[in-house]
């Protein structure tokens, strides 16, 4: 361990009385450090925390008191821009369809990513590292390079436009994140617990659903959040591949919302809607965010 | 799910024992169980894989050279006449120039960002005792973090509001600090303003992520380091730059690849605020050009060319931050490492796993 001196002259003998004055000094920039560090995180705050108080406040105005007042509380709470949005917007259908477009390409590529992660951690085999190297491409190259081949990819399967064919996108392109993440973890979970199951008289597949992939619980948990997110948060493959209005997800459904705006105008209505979409992941959120804080560190607070 | 317990194979000899971590006691016959099990459990994610990800890119890079239109099957090979007409396409060239500035300033702005509050909230504690954390760190890392979990899509619109010239918050703080130009003024339709605040949009967006990231990596540096610094004499700050950035060097190079894959994208937040490209053009991306040329002109051929210019761009910026990262002296690791993948090696080799 190389230990890093601060100033030559100090690296040597140390008298006390310097060593004070050279605390004091840290002391004294130490202070400022804090004080610049809390002006910096109080401004972030800020800037992050007044625009969505405005889009909730906007959301119980009418679009006449919007335009003519946008920044004083509303006079009277109009409540019924929920419903307008709810209805107008149509969030609810969308809503589900997030859901279990979302859910089931989460489960299924938790199961497999997991599963390609443990086989390509764990054994040897020939063509292993090409697997390897084709997935991380698959993680750089930008959606977009394929986004036209894939439409039509789904056309010829007869997926385009179904919840199938959206589903096993996301799978698709989830799964090279998901296998990294888990590789890695895969590769440090110890080996005896393994052989125990093995001498044991556990096959292959029992190993890996009793043994390992209880152990990598906490992994999992991490990766299952990120993916969620981004998933959730999925806008150009359901805009491109999932056409038919009535299978619409919630990020779709927003944009056209707010496009159709222009045409007839109820901004309450529309900050409704966002702050209709934001709350549930809000909570989930705040449910979650001591594991999302966890998750990316696995733990390694000291 | 199928388990044919092999009692008696596995029972009667013992595996040898892992010599090193990932070695593994494969060399055992192969039944006809370890054989579904391989197929089932390589196959099936290459497959989903293969088909959805792999042949599109591939299919992509010949496409690319064709003209072809869409729903009739034929169609010529053009070569690179799609590349020749790209390249006298205004428009687009102006999108390459704006996706060029997206991926300059967005990575370098999210980071600098990023990297400060998570040193701040790591770091910025009191300065008695070991290096803790400032008061209230929670909070301001739930803060940081809240806009990434809003979807892009949705932090779009609300900044479109925002910016609104008559009725945006924006405008009104502006007008109220006393600063009267800015009463109708619009920033999304000004040339000038335009793609400064399509930034400042994505950064908003991204910043949090990365910071928790990064309050990760710091919190992963060992705390003997920081000790031998502190007893060194040294203060907060030359603590940071002595040790914790040199420190976290990968995570940064990583988050940075990844930020610009993102920043040369781009695609949901101008289509949230700027769907028409913005006041001329200032503001296209590559994506939205793409997008519709291929979906609205069905000129498949030509947007798939794109598509192929855009993934050029972004191995290169990938290439220039490798680039730069060897040349001022840091990836040693291996920088294809996930940061929380490292991480969790690095827990559970502490026991931290199960």
């Amino acid at each position: 361990m190389s230990v890093i001196t601060a100033d030559p002259k100090t690296a040597g003998e140390r008298e006390p009385a310097r060593d004070r004055k050279l605390t004091r000094v840290a002391a004294s920039s130490d202070r400022r450090f804090a004080a610049v560090s809390h002006a910096l995180l109080i401004v972030w705050s800020v800037i992050v925390i007044v625009p969505m108080l405005w889009v909730l406040m906007s959301s119980f105005k009418s679009t006449g008191e919007i335009l003519s007042s946008p920044f004083s509380l509303p006079d009277d709470w109009r409540f019924e821009n929920y419903a307008n949005a709810w209805t107008d917007a149509n969030i609810g259908r969308y809503f589900l369809n997030s859901v279990i477009v979302v859910v089931s390409a989460l489960i299924l590529v938790m199961l497999l990513g997991a599963m390609c992660a443990y086989i390509l951690a764990r054994f040897e085999f020939p063509g292993r590292r090409l697997i390897y190297y084709v997935m991380l491409a698959g993680l750089t190259f930008p959606v977009f390079l394929a986004i036209v081949p894939l439409f039509f990819q789904l056309q010829n399967f007869g997926l385009l436009n179904t919840r199938a064919g959206l589903i096993l996108t996301y799978v698709a392109f989830a799964l090279p994140f998901t296998m990294f993440f888990l590789y890695s973890f895969f590769r440090s979970l110890p080996h005896d617990v393994y052989e125990a199951a093995l001498i044991d008289g556990a096959g292959d597949w029992r190993a890996f659903f009793q043994v390992m992939l209880p152990m990598a619980r906490p992994g999992m948990a991490a990766v299952a959040i990120f993916n969620f997110l981004g998933l959730w948060n999925q806008f150009l493959l359901p805009v491109a591949l999932n056409t038919d209005q009535d299978m619409w997800v919630l990020t779709q459904g927003m944009a056209a919302y707010a496009s159709s705006q222009v045409y007839d105008i109820d901004y309450g209505a529309l900050f409704a809607a966002i702050v209709i979409t934001v709350v549930p992941v809000l909570i989930v959120y705040c449910v979650f965010q001591r594991r999302i804080a966890g998750s990316v560190s696995q733990g390694t607070f000291r | 799910m199928k388990d044919t317990i092999l009692k008696a194979e596995t029972a009667s000899r013992r595996p040898e024992p892992a010599a090193a971590r990932g070695g593994r006691p494969w060399r055992r016959k192969l039944t006809f169980d370890r054989v579904t099990f391989f197929l089932a459990f390589l196959g099936l994610p290459l497959a989903i894989f293969v088909i959805f990800v792999l042949i599109p890119f591939c299919q992509a890079i010949f496409w690319g050279m064709t003209d072809w239109r869409g729903f009739s099957p034929d169609y010529n090979f053009v070569g690179f006449d799609n590349f020749r007409k790209m390249f006298e396409d205004d428009i687009f060239l102006k999108a390459l120039r704006n996706v060029a500035l997206l991926a300059a300033f967005v990575p370098l702005v999210t980071l600098t960002l990023a990297l400060g509050v998570a040193v701040a909230i790591t770091l910025g504690g009191p300065s008695k005792g070991p290096v803790r954390g400032i008061r209230g760190a929670s909070f301001y890392r739930i803060v940081s973090f809240f806009p990434y979990v809003v979807p892009a899509i949705i932090v779009g619109l609300i900044w479109a509001q925002m910016y609104d010239p008559n009725a945006g918050l924006l405008n009104g703080v502006l007008t109220g600090l006393g600063l009267d130009r800015f009463d109708t003024f619009a920033w999304l339709g000004e040339q000038a303003t335009a793609m400064p605040s399509v930034m400042f949009v994505i950064v908003w967006g991204l910043v949090g992520f990365y910071a928790v990231l990064f309050i990760a990596a710091i919190k992963g540096v060992p705390a003997e380091l920081y000790e031998a610094a502190r007893i060194d004499g040294a203060g907060r700050l030359r603590t940071t730059f002595s040790i914790t950035l040199p420190a976290i060097r990968d995570s940064v190079q990583t988050a940075y690849i990844y930020l610009g894959i993102a920043a040369l994208d781009a695609f949901v937040y101008v289509q949230a605020m700027v769907p028409n490209g913005g006041p001329d053009n200032s503001t296209l991306t590559i994506s939205q050009r793409l997008f519709n040329v291929a979906f609205a002109k069905q000129q498949f051929g030509y947007a798939t060319a794109m598509g192929v210019v855009l993934a050029v761009v972004t191995l290169v910026f990938a290439a220039l931050v490798f680039l730069v990262n060897r040349l001022t002296g840091g990836g040693e690791g291996e920088s294809k490492k996930k940061t929380p993948g490292s991480k969790a090696r690095r827990a559970a080799a502490e026991g931290g796993a199960g």
